[in-house]
């Protein structure tokens, strides 16, 4: 925390960037070999590819049926959002604005119920999803996880929402505006920060979630990014070539929302953990 | 509500002078208002508690009740069998002992590693370096991607780039075949997680490095204390609410590991790196044992809640004399 760039600065700065490339060579080695041939991959790890080859790409793409996979990914997460954010917004705003004792016992099972981890519900979710056939299908996924994602989801609206002032709203309402008007117009504008927050850490945990989707959605056409990930290197085990431009496909999306969304992504996490 | 019931007084004498009504229709007011309210409640707060009593609640507590039956999803009847499953856990079921163990094992030292090196980093993008903000960005990248992927990725490093490494430097290190051999392989979950982690934790302890002030640094400064003296008088203290929320994080993540358990050992060689999170499933969807495998969500159950209580009650208690 020295206030000039001194040489001592220097060599933390030399140290840090050793430190940051250890954490990029498994991105290195990921890369450069994706770019390999299979030959080359086994004899030549390390070393920088000596010609491109783009063709792993190509039947990697394909073999993923990536955009069929992508697209399931994309509306599952929007639609898991978007039905997280609405729901749980009107909830939370309902909580904290009626102040009974059913509200705190309602809010309070939500917050508490974060605490049980997935592995003890999914046995007898599952089974009955299977029985009421909402199984293999997107729409039946999206509504468990604006189950799954209720509690923190409404957590942090809570929060955010008690710090908003009531003066708006009674104004609104001598006006003639309705509660539901009330809650679109006027409150939920003022909710855009910590929506930003939410979308942002919802978004990360359903797009990257493996175990509920593997669960859910059996039919191959219904199959997230993780899921056709897991399977084609099930099925191409050794087939380096091939499943490292897998990887990589799988992983462009990520850091292309990371590298638009960089600043609300820190500022999400920060907020989002430390509440 | 105590707008409502201004507003409510408001209306209800405006109907008064108008009409100027009699007292029982002031009641039926009043209870209309009610119902309205209740029904407002109800579309506000309906849907996702639906949702979340189907998909959460029921199966959670009908959970509790298979775990003390025999059931196996396939024939129709469940018998109740007591503490049978329990009994059977911790007497003759020697993988989920050992699985248990493991996991707690692994998550006391990714707990450590995790938030060490975490702090670390985050003390070395603090200092004015030019290149900090690229560097942020790159130990937090890792964290970006999805357990199993970062799996994937580690199991070719392993494999194949470990390999490759040792052929080039000769260190024994990197000739070791790590994923083939029970212990190797445990720190090759480990790894995986400190890559993931680290740049997370990291992110919390900036923020609560950047709320620690400047002027108490500079005046320990002026007073004669070094680096180390400051680290460890003043900027640690001042961290400690961020340290209780990172071991909470960690804790609770790594006892419940399994997306980069599936997918860079699957539990192999031999099942020496099953983690809990992976036995339970492998139970219950492998083995076809759903009673058993309740038994054991049961327990991972009651370990998870009470770290979290335990630490819920720590910070709590923190903040209160802090």
């Amino acid at each position: 925390m020295g206030s000039r760039y001194t040489w001592k600065t220097s060599i933390v700065e030399i140290l840090a960037i050793l430190v940051g490339l250890v954490f990029l060579v498994p991105f290195y080695y990921v890369l450069s070999n994706s770019l390999k041939s299979f030959a080359e991959i086994l004899t030549n790890t390390s070393a920088l590819p000596k010609v491109l080859i783009f063709d792993n790409y190509v039947n990697a793409f394909e073999k993923l049926d990536f955009l069929l996979v992508f697209k399931n990914s994309l509306i599952i997460t929007i639609a898991s959002n978007i039905v997280l954010v609405i729901f749980c917004s009107m909830a939370a705003y309902m909580l904290v604005r009626t102040k009974k004792k059913i509200s705190n016992i309602i809010f309070m099972t939500f917050v508490a119920a974060m605490i049980i981890p997935f592995q003890s519900i999914m046995i007898p979710l599952i089974k009955t999803a299977g029985n009421l056939g909402i199984l293999n299908s997107i729409w039946g996924l999206v509504f468990m996880y604006l189950a799954f994602g209720s509690g923190m989801t409404i957590f942090l609206y809570h929060g955010f929402i008690k710090g908003i002032p009531l003066e708006l709203e009674e104004a609104a309402i001598i006006d003639g505006c309705s509660r539901f008007g009330v809650f679109w117009r006027i409150v939920f504008p003022l909710l855009k920060p910590i929506t930003v927050t939410i979308v942002i850490l919802n978004s990360l945990w359903i797009w990257n979630d493996f175990l509920l989707p593997s669960l859910v959605l059996q039919d191959p056409e219904l199959r997230t990014i993780p899921l056709a990930t897991f399977f084609f290197f099930g099925q191409y085990t050794k087939q380096w070539d091939l499943a490292l431009a897998a990887l990589v496909i799988g992983i462009i999306p990520l850091l292309i929302f990371f590298f638009t969304m960089q600043k609300h992504i820190i500022q999400g996490i920060t907020s989002g953990s430390i509440k | 509500m105590n707008n409502e019931s201004k507003l409510e007084t408001v209306k209800g004498s405006a109907i008064k002078k108008q009409k100027s009504t009699k007292v029982s229709e002031s009641v039926s007011f009043l209870n209309r208002k009610k119902w309205k309210d209740a029904g407002l409640f109800t579309l506000f707060v309906g849907p996702v508690l639906l949702a979340f009593t189907l998909v959460v609640l029921i199966p959670f507590f009908t959970g509790i009740y298979y775990a003390f039956t025999d059931w196996n999803g396939i024939t129709g009847t469940v018998k109740w069998v007591g503490l049978d499953n329990f009994k059977y856990l911790f007497s003759e079921d020697k993988q989920f002992q050992q699985s248990f163990m493991l996991t707690t094992k692994y998550t006391v030292v990714s707990i450590i590693l995790t938030n060490a090196i975490g702090f670390g980093l985050a003390l070395l993008v603090a200092q004015r370096l030019k290149t900090r903000n690229l560097l942020r960005t790159v130990f937090f990248m890792p964290n970006l991607i999805g357990g199993l992927i970062l799996g994937f990725i580690w199991q070719f490093i392993f494999v194949k780039g470990f390999a490759s490494i040792g052929e080039l430097t000769g260190i024994p290190l990197f000739e070791l075949a790590w994923l083939g051999d029970a212990n190797t392989a445990f720190w090759g979950i480990v790894i995986v997680s400190l890559w993931q982690g680290a740049g997370y934790i990291m992110i919390i302890y900036i923020a609560a490095l950047q709320n620690v002030p400047q002027e108490l640094i500079e005046a320990a400064r002026i007073d004669g204390a070094n680096r180390f003296q400051i680290l460890r008088h003043i900027t640690m203290p001042l961290v400690a609410p961020a340290v209780t929320i990172c071991l909470f994080l960690t804790t609770a993540s790594s006892f419940k590991v399994f997306d980069a358990n599936l997918s860079l050992t699957n539990g192999g060689p031999f099942k020496s790196t099953e983690m809990l999170a992976l036995n339970i499933y492998t139970e219950a969807f492998v083995n076809n044992r759903y009673g058993i495998g309740e038994a054991k969500a049961l327990i991972f159950f009651i370990v998870v809640a009470a770290i979290t209580v335990l630490q819920v009650t720590i910070s709590k208690k923190r903040e209160v004399e802090s």
